[in-house]
């Protein structure tokens, strides 16, 4: 009963890393068509800006994680954007190529500023016990924020007026620059928030993972077979692949070991894709969010 | 000023003909040491402070007036973290440097690239590094430590503090896996038994589902053969599941990428090692060690175990060259044959002649608030793995890496 337990919450651990980790390339690829191969180094980057806020200037750790991260990678993203990405919109292979030396650039300075190896903060959240069991506190941390970090999309997608420009931006830019709203600034802004959420993902991630410079790996082909599985739904896409990856991998785990594991979600993610190569959302939940 | 054409001639002439008389000078009567480490790219931490080790022994051997009255001029290269640059600086070593004696090499696919192409060349070979054992050739010499000789303690002393069932979490890889033969085979030794060995990609950082079942399976200790930066993780996540008081662990390890001073005191504390090196050990020469490094490059925190071996191997081979009176490369390998041995970082060094690898001091290692505290020394253990293996003087024409049996 007690493993049960354990192997539900494992469950639902793996969903949130994999929402979490998502989210961000969910908002700039599902809603933008982006491809950002720089996506793992905007999580490390807010990785690094919660490391260092809480180590060096010694600001609070919750703080550092949900504020100080997202900000940061949120102005980053601005600056790669206005200089970068904007001058490539709609052309695929060209921004595949312009963010891929984006993250080699990044990786460089990852290295030259904070060294080769890897760093990172304590979990501020001890472990709680369940039966037989102990387990670590700070994982409820973390799916409380995958919840939260789901919940924001929605409500800003689905109930502000700057969401449903945003939508109908990324629908027909055309028509809404006949409406009278600057397209180009929309880009912009959806990109920050994109960003803002890779980087709350690696401020999260970061006690749990320790961030080094090229760990960037560890994420970004996860986040995109996660994307892509989803679909063209930002909300419902994300959170019918997470779910659908977290259960597979980890019921997989569980019954082998972490090989047969990653290997189990990688062939869930072919299977899924030969049979709905529009992703889950293209088929199940068309025109929702 | 105005120089006229003349005037630039003559200058530049004299100029090329004080730059070039020195290195003709130099070039005559230098013996040439090659270093190839991946002092750039991923491997950077463990390359970097090795190629320090190098300048560092070569300097100090130049400082006493040299091998054989010449100074020993390094030879650097670095292969950034990328197998194919090996080969093809090895080449370049072999053929239009032409060094006396090659040092360097890190993971065991970097070593495999080069020693055949260092044999063919009549090139000798140190490879310094912690590695899994069973080279047998006789142009190579293996100064890093084997996993018998860590587990040969690491495992009887945890048996002896925690208990019986051992529970292994090993990279899945040639080393992982031969160490992992190597912690059941003397579990079995010291009355022991490994309940479950489980083996993880080099990219796994999620330790979730793991955490659980070792809960399951309730062991008395946890060893781990894990190794790089994802695999820190399972320190991270088994502190912060509060599983550091419930479970003790030991590993081989932690602490050759200097993993210790990045985990937390509270993730890393009371983790047992077994290594050769510890800045922490206070014997004359490993004092004189840290002192003459800190002098040199300003502070020892990045010194690790294979840095130590590639002092200890530069060292050696000196050793070997100034016994055998020539750089003839035969006689230099039967000088080093004959047991030479020399006293450093990691205590006394002692070539074993018929497998090319050393016989040293093992300590057994807690680590303690982010410092490596010596628990209990163990002096000269031989490369007993190995040494199943492989005769060189039985067989002195072997080129093989055995597969040890166990």
């Amino acid at each position: 009963m007690d493993l049960a337990a354990v192997v539900v919450y494992e469950i639902l651990y793996t969903i949130a890393f994999l929402a979490l980790i998502s989210a961000g390339l969910a908002v700039v690829f599902g809603m933008m068509r982006v491809v950002n191969l720089a996506h793992g180094e905007f999580v490390l980057l807010g990785g690094y800006a919660a490391i260092v806020s809480h180590n060096t200037l010694g600001i609070n750790i919750f703080v550092s994680m949900l504020v100080v991260a997202p900000l940061a990678v949120a102005v980053f993203g601005v600056v790669a954007e206005r200089l970068i990405i904007r001058f490539l919109y709609g052309r695929l292979i060209n921004t595949m190529l312009a963010t891929w030396g984006l993250s080699l650039a990044m990786i460089g300075a990852f290295t030259l500023i904070f060294g080769p190896t890897t760093t990172s903060i304590k979990a501020p959240i001890g472990g709680f016990a369940v039966g037989d069991y102990s387990l670590s506190g700070y994982t409820v941390f973390i799916i409380a924020s995958a919840i939260g970090v789901v919940l924001l999309i929605f409500g800003v997608l689905k109930y502000t007026r700057a969401g449903l420009i945003a939508r109908g931006a990324m629908q027909s830019a055309d028509m809404a620059n006949a409406f009278g709203y600057d397209t180009s600034k929309v880009y912009m802004v959806t990109f920050a928030a994109g960003s803002a959420l890779s980087g709350l993902a690696g401020g999260v991630l970061a006690p749990l993972v320790g961030i080094g410079p090229t760990a960037g790996l560890l994420y970004i082909a996860k986040a995109f077979i996660t994307v892509i599985s989803g679909g063209a739904s930002v909300v419902s896409g994300l959170i019918a692949s997470s779910g659908f990856f977290g259960i597979v991998s980890q019921a997989v785990t569980f019954a082998t070991n972490s090989v047969i594991g990653e290997i189990g979600l990688l062939v869930a993610a072919v299977i899924l894709l030969r049979l709905l190569p529009t992703g889950i959302s293209g088929r199940f939940f068309r025109d929702r969010l | 000023m105005t120089i006229n054409r003349r005037q630039f001639v003559q200058g530049a002439t004299a100029a090329g003909a004080l730059a070039t008389v020195p290195s003709v000078a130099m070039g005559a009567d230098t013996i040439k040491f090659g270093s190839i480490l991946d002092t750039s790219g991923i491997f950077e931490a463990y390359g970097k402070p090795m190629e320090k080790a190098h300048i560092l022994a070569l300097e100090e051997i130049n400082a006493a007036g040299g091998l054989l009255g010449r100074k020993v001029e390094m030879i650097p290269y670095d292969t950034q973290s990328n197998m194919a640059l090996y080969t093809q600086y090895a080449r370049r070593m072999t053929r239009r440097d032409k060094v006396d004696v090659v040092h360097g090499g890190i993971l065991s696919a970097s070593r495999e690239a080069i020693r055949p192409s260092l044999r063919k060349a009549k090139t000798l070979y140190f490879y310094n590094t912690t590695y899994e054992g069973g080279v047998c050739d006789r142009n190579v010499f293996c100064v890093g430590t084997t996993p018998a000789q860590q587990s040969a303690i690491l495992v009887p002393e945890a048996i002896k503090r925690w208990g019986k069932k051992i529970y292994v979490l090993a990279a899945d890889y040639n080393y992982g896996q031969i160490t992992t033969n190597w912690i059941k085979f003397y579990a079995k030794k010291a009355g022991g038994e490994v309940i479950q060995a489980d083996y993880f990609p080099l990219n796994v950082s999620d330790f979730g589902s793991t955490i659980a079942k070792i809960q399951k399976a309730k062991p008395d200790m946890i060893c781990a053969v894990l190794v790089g930066a994802a695999h820190l993780s399972f320190y991270r996540q088994w502190a912060a599941a509060g599983m550091k008081k419930k479970i003790p662990i030991a590993t081989t390890t932690m602490s050759s990428g200097n993993e210790h001073k990045i985990l937390t005191p509270s993730e890393g504390d009371g983790i047992i090692v077994c290594q050769s090196f510890s800045p922490q050990a206070d014997f004359p020469s490993n004092k004189r060690f840290l002192a003459a490094w800190k002098k040199r490059f300003g502070h020892t925190n990045d010194i690790h175990e294979i840095a130590a071996s590639s002092y200890d191997g530069v060292r050696l081979w000196a050793e070997g060259v100034k016994k055998a009176g020539t750089l003839d490369r035969m006689k230099v390998i039967e000088a080093l044959e004959s047991g030479i041995s020399y006293t450093g970082p990691t205590g006394k060094v002692t070539i074993d002649g018929k497998t090319h690898h050393v016989t040293h001091d093992m300590h057994l290692i807690e680590v303690k608030n982010q410092t490596l505290t010596i628990a209990k020394s163990y002096s000269q253990i031989p490369p007993s793995d190995t040494q199943r293996v492989c005769n060189l003087e039985k067989n002195p024409n072997d080129t093989k890496q055995y597969e040890i049996k166990i």
